[in-house]
């Protein structure tokens, strides 16, 4: 038995797109809730070892880089705004840039003046958390189409479609998009590097892009997606109404949970509130919409361990939190980050996907076999 | 079937309608195909059929057009998925999920179709296109031929008694298009399915058509009927209907069988002549610009190139033939200095061109990519051409200068994208041609365009190599080939299989032999033009 059960355990398949999504987004609150920046470069580094343990052959796999890429520049970015427009902190000054006076009505915004490291490393936290949050979604991105996580999705979302679509899918078209982009400079005689290069090429990406998921878009709908069921127009309008209430209710709930701050009313009860409203919409849509599924994902073994891990992480982040101040180093003043043994114990457990997740099929595995047993 | 009823279509933002006054109707079981020149608006008229235009794409549609009984402007797109299916001119831009089995039931899912009944549809799908052994392959491995009879598939599957199809092989090679053509045709015949085809080369199809519908373009009011009655006169038609034309056949021939038949006298009056006289001379050639050494490259685990080695000249044009992913791209890439060889090396004029700046790299080799728009993006055919100056460091009105050239009546004000196709192409050439590259590397130039738009771009290429240039043109359209090509290379599975003057390499070849060639065999004469002269050189010889 025990060779046969590891080979359904591992058999190659992909995992449901849920399951990558619950563990992605896990991880991000994780990020979101700390400023240490062992334990960010921890959250990019698990992150980044299961995409490369466990990505498909397939266009969208390649876009962890570019997230990583995108989360450099936010850092520098962050770093350079501190530098120019900070605010200034006192403490070991590294360097001073001349100082401009602003007229009465800018009060409030300085511009130029000493620079501290204290400030500059506050700067780098904040945006190591920033890019830690994007290779989160890079990792989730990478790790499973937007395809696949649009037709997981349920029933009655698709009345909004078009917008669904484009939302979904508009990022890693982006990325598509931006490489044609770069060649297409090159052909032209233009420098492929540099901040001009980035900045002329942003508005043509966009587009691209953009036409990409319209087309998309309207090749979903010539083949009946988002398709009017046989339920009357006052339960389409009565299922949309809940939809559109439980995600502002669970978007509200989360920054609740995510922001210490928050009145405790915008947290569990309005995510309960969120999940009801939902929970209704399902019942309520289910009706009126006639869908079925071929080959659907099953929810088994693999899929309960890697959203497991990714709640076991952040609820490890949830206890250090409650216990002390590892989570937000001090910067001022500034000291050495302490390392929180449990949140790293929970990240390590947040690597687990990288062994016990599926083998995405490989395209050796899918061509037929070219010997026809006799 | 599809009938539409004083159809006008305008687009926001346009000063004149795109179709104005269309009214025919397809019956059941047709194979109808749209044919017209660029820009006449054939997709348009498609994209009608199920209501994306003007749903998807903004604009106004007055008439109606009704589609088994139903009116577009009442039902959506996908209230008609079940009884339209329309495939667009890339699929992959259509494509929804990743694998080929996922992509066949999406329609169905959304369709609600019972779970068994969606196993064996897939299979019958499976089975009549022949898609079996690709069932469980990600889409984005697939070849251009097997993509586009997935995207065809993926329609069939929810069952549409139409199907519309927007230039279905424009990006295949001879034998995927064929592939794609026979799978079309078996539906017509076995199925009864309704279907409506644009395409631009009319050789490929024309054969199989019961109906056209010409769109003429500029407004002017569209032709319907039988194929022998709108080539009768029209300005768009396939090689073979133009040799029939010119040897005064009627009825017109529409297939190359049909013309091989009456073709015999044709043949005994051309017999004596010498068609080497018809081909260039090698001394006429120049230097050598480019060199490839033993050049292999691979993307992840594939191999596309393996061992290439190759020498252009200046002033010849050679054809770059094969299948879809034999690695004609990837050469031109590594030619342009786009991608950095795995192994072996690239010298255009004696430099590697990948480690030439980006401003340097133009002034050696130009490349005219496949989507020649991705060039572009200002918006004015004028801000091209000043910021084309500007990038490669030229006095200004350089651009526009070759661009007067190639493409003369052009307004500087119109933005690019409302260019036609075959201006567009034309500005993108002239942006590459402004800094004077000695090597020009064309990707599947002709996709898209009619025959007056090759038959231009065609002049242009052969003045090009007259001026010195060495051109290259990796393509799919044996017409062209004929028409242009002094030598053609033919890659496969990254290796070089065919190296030589072009009328040896296609005349004799079933995949890549022209029209003209295949009527007139074993005569070597390419094109219709060539018959032409050789007809008149037969009768100045039996007058003397």
């Amino acid at each position: 038995m025990g060779p046969d059960a590891k080979v359904a355990m591992t058999a190659p398949r992909l995992l449901h797109p849920g399951a990558w999504w619950l563990w992605a987004v896990a991880l991000a609150a994780c990020a979101l809730r700390t400023t240490n920046p062992v334990l960010l470069c921890l959250i990019i580094s698990v992150a980044g070892w299961v995409v490369v343990s466990r990505r498909a052959d397939v266009p969208w796999s390649r876009s962890f880089a570019s997230f990583l890429r995108l989360g450099t520049i936010v850092i520098v970015m962050r770093v350079a705004f501190q530098i120019l427009f900070g605010v200034r902190v006192p403490g070991t000054t590294m360097f001073t840039i001349p100082e401009v006076t602003l007229p009465g009505w800018a009060a409030g915004v300085s511009l130029g003046g000493p620079v501290t490291i204290e400030s500059l490393m506050a700067a780098v936290y904040q945006g190591l958390r920033l890019a830690a949050v994007l290779a989160c979604f890079g990792a989730a991105t990478s790790l499973c189409s937007p395809y696949r996580m649009l037709r997981a999705l349920p029933t009655v979302l698709y009345e909004a479609g078009v917008a669904v679509t484009i939302a979904f899918t508009f990022a890693p078209q982006a990325i598509v998009s931006s490489r044609q982009v770069r060649e297409a400079r090159r052909l032209r005689g233009r420098s492929d590097r540099g901040v001009r290069a980035w900045t002329a090429s942003a508005l043509p990406v966009l587009e691209g892009a953009l036409d990409r998921a319209v087309a998309l878009a309207a090749s979903m709908d010539s083949r009946g997606y988002g398709r009017r069921g046989s339920g009357s127009p006052a339960v389409r309008r009565r299922s949309i109404g809940l939809v559109l209430l439980g995600l502002v209710a669970i978007a509200v709930g989360s920054y609740g949970l995510l922001d210490p701050g928050a009145p405790a009313l915008f947290r569990i009860p309005a995510l309960a509130l969120g999940a009801a409203a939902l929970l209704g919409a399902l019942i309520a849509g289910g009706k009126s919409t006639t869908r079925t599924r071929y080959r659907p994902d099953p929810w088994a073994a693999p899929e309960w361990i890697v959203s497991m891990a990714g709640l076991v992480a952040f609820g490890s982040f949830v206890i250090v939190g409650r216990m002390g101040s590892a989570l937000s180093p001090s910067t001022n003043p500034l000291e050495v980050p302490a390392v929180p043994l449990i949140a790293v114990v929970g990240l390590l457990v947040g690597t687990l996907p990288a062994w016990f997740a599926p083998h995405p099929p490989t395209l050796a595995s899918t061509s037929a076999p070219l010997v026809v047993a006799a | 079937m599809i009938r539409f009823e004083h159809v006008t279509i305008t687009y926001p933002e346009a000063t004149a309608p795109t179709l104005i006054d269309v009214s025919f109707e397809v019956p059941e079981g047709e194979l109808c195909l749209v044919v017209g020149v660029t820009g006449s608006g054939k997709s348009t008229l498609l994209r009608a059929v199920n209501g994306l235009v003007p749903r998807f794409s903004g604009g106004v549609l007055a008439g109606s057009v009704v589609i088994d009984g139903r009116t577009t402007s009442e039902v959506a797109p996908r209230d008609l998925a079940d009884v339209v299916g329309v495939v667009g001119q890339d699929p992959a831009a259509g494509f929804v999920t990743d694998y080929v089995e996922d992509e066949l039931a999406y329609a169905m899912e959304n369709l609600g179709v019972a779970p068994d009944v969606m196993r064996r549809r897939v299979e019958d799908i499976l089975d009549l296109l022949g898609l079996h052994e690709l069932r469980h392959r990600p889409l984005a491995s697939l070849s251009g031929g097997q993509q586009q009879r997935v995207a065809i598939g993926s329609v069939l599957t929810a069952g549409p008694r139409v199907l519309v199809l927007d230039e279905p092989t424009s990006a295949l090679d001879p034998a995927a298009a064929e592939e794609v053509i026979a799978a079309l045709t078996r539906l017509v015949h076995d199925l009864g399915i309704t279907v409506l085809i644009a395409e631009h080369r009319l050789e490929r199809v024309v054969q199989y058509a019961d109906r056209i519908v010409m769109v003429p373009g500029d407004g002017r009011p569209v032709v319907v009927g039988t194929p022998a009655e709108v080539f009768g006169e029209s300005v768009v038609a396939p090689p073979v209907v133009e040799l029939g034309r010119l040897a005064g056949w009627s009825p017109l021939p529409l297939s190359v069988r049909d013309a091989r038949r009456v073709a015999g006298p044709l043949r005994d009056q051309l017999a004596a002549i010498d068609t080497a006289v018809f081909s260039r001379s090698p001394n006429s050639l120049g230097e050598v610009v480019a060199i490839t050494d033993s050049l292999q490259a691979s993307y992840g685990p594939v191999t596309a190139l393996r061992g290439v080695d190759l020498e252009f000249r200046a002033g010849e044009v050679v054809a770059l033939m094969g299948r879809n992913g034999a690695g004609k791209s990837t050469l031109l890439t590594h030619l342009v200095g786009l991608r950095e060889p795995a192994s072996g090396a690239v010298q255009v004029l004696g430099s590697q061109p990948h480690r030439l700046s980006a401003r340097d790299v133009v002034r050696v080799a130009g490349l005219v990519p496949q989507d020649s728009g991705v060039l572009l993006y200002h918006d004015t055919v004028l801000a091209e051409c000043s910021a084309s100056d500007r990038d490669a460091g030229l006095a200004h009105g350089a651009t526009r200068k070759v661009l007067d050239r190639i493409v003369p009546d052009i307004d500087p004000l119109t933005h690019p994208r409302d260019l036609s196709e075959g201006q567009r192409l034309g500005l993108a050439l002239s942006i590459v041609l402004a800094s004077e590259p000695p090597l020009l590397l064309l990707d599947e130039p002709t996709r898209g365009l009619d025959y007056g738009a090759k038959q231009r771009l065609v002049e242009v290429l052969a003045q090009l190599a007259a001026d010195g240039h060495a051109v290259v043109i990796a393509t799919h359209d044996v017409e062209v080939v004929a028409a242009v090509a002094d030598r053609c290379i033919v890659l496969a599975e990254g290796e070089v299989v065919a190296d030589g003057p072009a009328r040896d390499v296609v005349v004799h070849s079933p995949v890549f032999a022209p029209q003209v060639a295949k009527v007139l065999a074993p005569l070597a004469l390419l094109t219709v033009h060539e018959v032409e002269l050789a007809l008149a050189a037969a009768s100045d010889s039996s007058y003397s």
